[in-house]
């Protein structure tokens, strides 16, 4: 057994409390090493990680291939379309494939939620989700954390509105449960359009008007609305969407004084956000980003076996 | 050629016979039937089923025997074969085939296969539209004279009202039973779990109940319009079985079924693990739902049980959750999972368990009733109540191995079965025909 108490990383439940502060505190030891001049440690040399990819990621893909690069690993990017596991080779098979050519580490994005699952059972290398369709993303919930608590120190009794597609995040699902976990109050807010059948089983409350709260949260997580993954359009329009749930500068003003904007990426502006509210000082996105090499690269190091302590400064 | 079955406890309540007989068949036919002991046999078989239970013959409403088209993941040997290590006498296939079963030749091609192949009586149904496609009737008329037996476009439910009720007007023509695969596209969509608590923590798109319960109280509707006998399938929530048992007491010709994973199976069921197994259509709802169906089976509001047996090819269940097609089999578990669940445990009476397996089904499609009486036909179920077992994948006399019931250990089980006089399965093991 590593440092974590388990040997992958699928759902961010699979994580106690203690297991989330290991991450988080090893990965304050890699952001210092991402400061540097020279950024890479050998700890991973000769392991070997696998970046696939089943579903299109820019953002995602560069922060796993750069933290697998700065701990020295062998980092090699499989991408192919979801639809090739239905029409040409299975995700089984792929694992295997993956498998018989001795794999440390596999992170795996892809459009279907329980996909890192069929890795697990197919493999012998650790696996990380990177994203499983509605479901999961766990990595992107430790960097979020690692955000907020680097800014307010603990998350004890902080509030959280996370606002948006709810229904369609797999953001919320890693993160409203983790947040849950730790002490925050997590309160979704969107259209019921945008809601799932359930929301309070992933530990969150539900508002539908943006403004009924505003002034309460210490956090204001915006959701990209994903035009892509929505068919059946459940708002009239973008305009109305962004009149209704947008952050924009008449809303910045009310924001407690202290509160700050997370966002996962790629921001739609002018939709979530407004230009104003993306590129305010209070806005967290670009720490987010840089917080997720840190915390990639604490999770690689963990699950293949380092423990807290050692890291080779 | 005579047969005796000897002294088992012969359940059947049509004639409220429950106690130990001796059954003489002959040519097919009971001939005549006696206290243990009383009948002389001069020339023919005679097999000792002391300690078994005597039933007639269970018949299953809705199986799907994937032939043609499909024959890697069953054809109508096999399925003929596990409906009989089941304990079925017969099974009503349907008509989703490649290509779908929607002329009088198609219809024609599976009972002379069936012929061919199988003891296990294949009741072929044939779709309720052209191509299943739910816009234009399919040529009934010529698949009543091939020998089909009900008509549904099973797997989709018939969307456009107005097309439901021709095809229902016209089916009167022939006295067959129209079975309704109820669901709304519009709620649908691509769902593929119960939409409430479990779709919401595994992330997956999902459906309501009410996308069901809609067309449900549509088709109650339509009958009511069109006077035609109208048989929900697979119905699996509470207020579906509401909807049908009201029209029942309004007198209309109604009925339903109810699948064994429906009941003994909910949302709950589908954990981290993502068991593909566990995806089927509809499927499985509320803790409360699946309650609600055992209540209704018992009381009567639900008519009989289907098992839908929906054999997949294990790389095909080995694809993603959402990406792996809908079913499970059901033929070879159905029997074992009533008994275990609901019988062994005191809350089904033998005699209902008859009533729901072999009546009922038998009555839905107009048939003449199988009773254990002199001058019945000679389908018949032998079930050894005291056996027990774990289903395990390696058992199955189906083409493919998706149950939803793997790991499960059950009590009682099928040990003969006799169509027509003739054992198509034998001290537990499948009669080759």
């Amino acid at each position: 057994m590593g440092a974590l108490s388990s040997e992958h990383l699928i759902n961010i439940q699979d994580l106690n409390k203690g297991d989330i502060f290991t991450v988080l505190d090893t990965a304050r030891s890699f952001k210092e090493v991402n400061e540097r001049s020279i950024k890479k440690l050998p700890t991973l040399r000769g392991r070997t990680i696998v970046n696939l990819f089943l579903e299109p990621s820019t953002r995602t893909r560069t922060s796993f291939e750069i933290a697998a690069k700065r701990l020295s690993a062998d980092g090699i990017n499989f991408t192919a379309s979801a639809s090739a596991t239905t029409k040409g080779e299975s995700l089984v098979d792929t694992a295997q494939t993956l498998d018989a050519m001795n794999c440390d580490l596999v992170i795996i994005r892809h459009a279907y939620a329980g996909s890192p699952q069929i890795l697990t059972r197919n493999m012998r290398a650790h696996i990380i989700n990177g994203g499983d369709g509605k479901h999961q993303h766990p990595t992107q919930a430790l960097l979020d954390l690692y955000t907020i608590r680097e800014h307010f120190g603990s998350f004890e009794g902080l509030k959280v509105a996370i606002v948006g597609d709810i229904s369609h995040s797999r953001v919320f699902g890693s993160l409203a449960p983790a947040l849950n976990l730790l002490g925050a109050e997590v309160t979704a807010i969107a259209p019921p359009t945008l809601l799932p059948a359930c929301t309070e089983v992933l530990g969150s409350k539900v508002l539908y008007d943006l403004d009924e709260a505003l002034e309460t949260f210490d956090v204001v997580y915006m959701l990209r609305v994903q035009q892509e993954r929505i068919e059946q359009s459940p708002f009239p329009s973008l305009r109305e969407y962004a009149t209704l749930y947008g952050l924009n500068v008449e809303r910045l003003s009310r924001l407690k004084e202290d509160a700050i904007i997370m966002h996962p990426g790629p921001v739609n502006r002018g939709v979530e956000l407004s230009s104003e509210a993306v590129d305010t000082a209070r806005n967290l996105l670009l720490y987010q980003v840089n917080a997720g090499v840190a915390v990639r690269m604490a999770l690689m190091y963990l699950l293949l076996g380092g423990d807290k302590d050692g890291i080779a400064a | 050629m005579a047969l005796l079955l000897k002294n088992a406890r012969c359940v059947d309540p049509a004639v409220k016979l429950d106690k130990n007989c001796d059954i003489l068949i002959r040519d097919g036919v009971i001939v005549e039937l006696g206290i243990p002991g009383t009948i002389p046999l001069l020339k023919g078989e005679e097999i000792d089923l002391t300690g078994k239970i005597l039933v007639p013959g269970l018949v299953d409403l809705h199986v799907h025997l994937r032939d043609p088209g499909q024959e890697y993941k069953e054809d109508i040997r096999s399925g003929g074969r596990a409906a009989a290590k089941g304990g079925f006498t017969a099974v009503v296939a349907m008509p989703n085939t490649k290509p779908i079963c929607d002329t009088g030749s198609k219809v024609r091609y599976v009972i002379e296969k069936a012929r061919e192949v199988s003891r296990t009586r294949i009741l072929p149904s044939g779709s309720l539209s052209h191509g299943l496609q739910g816009e234009a009737l399919s040529e009934m008329g010529d698949m009543v004279k091939a020998g089909a037996v009900a008509f549904t476009d099973d797997g989709r439910g018939v969307q456009d009202a107005g097309m439901m009720r021709r095809a229902m007007d016209y089916a009167k023509l022939f006295g067959k039973p129209v079975m309704s695969h109820c669901q709304v596209e519009g709620l649908v969509g691509k769902g593929v779990v119960n939409e409430g608590l479990v779709s919401t923590r595994l992330g997956m798109a999902s459906w309501p109940a009410a996308g069901e319960e809609i067309q449900i109280a549509r088709d109650i509707a339509l009958c009511e319009l069109t006077g035609a006998q109208l048989h929900i399938q697979h119905i699996t929530t509470a207020r579906g079985v509401k909807l049908v048992a009201e029209a029942k007491l309004r007198g209309l010709p109604v009925s339903c079924e109810v699948t064994p994973h429906h009941l003994f199976l909910c949302e709950e069921d589908i954990d981290e693990k993502y068991d593909t197994n566990l995806k089927m259509n509809p499927p499985l709802r509320t803790r409360e739902d699946m309650f609600a169906l055992q209540e209704a089976l018992i009381s009567g509001a639900i008519d009989c049980i289907a098992t839908d047996h929906a054999p997949h090819a294990e790389h095909e269940k080995a694809f993603e959750f959402e990406a792996a097609p809908f079913g499970t089999t059901g033929l070879e578990t159905a029997l074992s999972l009533v008994f275990t669940e609901l019988v062994a445990s005191g809350r089904l009476e033998l005699a209902t368990l008859v009533e729901r397996m072999a009546h009922a089904p038998r009555r839905i499609l107009g048939f003449a009733p199988v009773r254990l009486e002199a001058g019945s036909i000679a389908d018949l179920t032998v079930i050894d109540p005291e056996t027990t077992y774990e289903v395990r994948a390696d058992d199955f006399e189906s083409k493919s191995k998706n149950s939803a019931f793997i790991g499960r250990s059950l009590k009682g089980r099928a040990s003969h079965v006799f169509v027509g006089g003739h054992a198509s399965l034998a001290d537990g093991k499948v009669v080759a025909l």
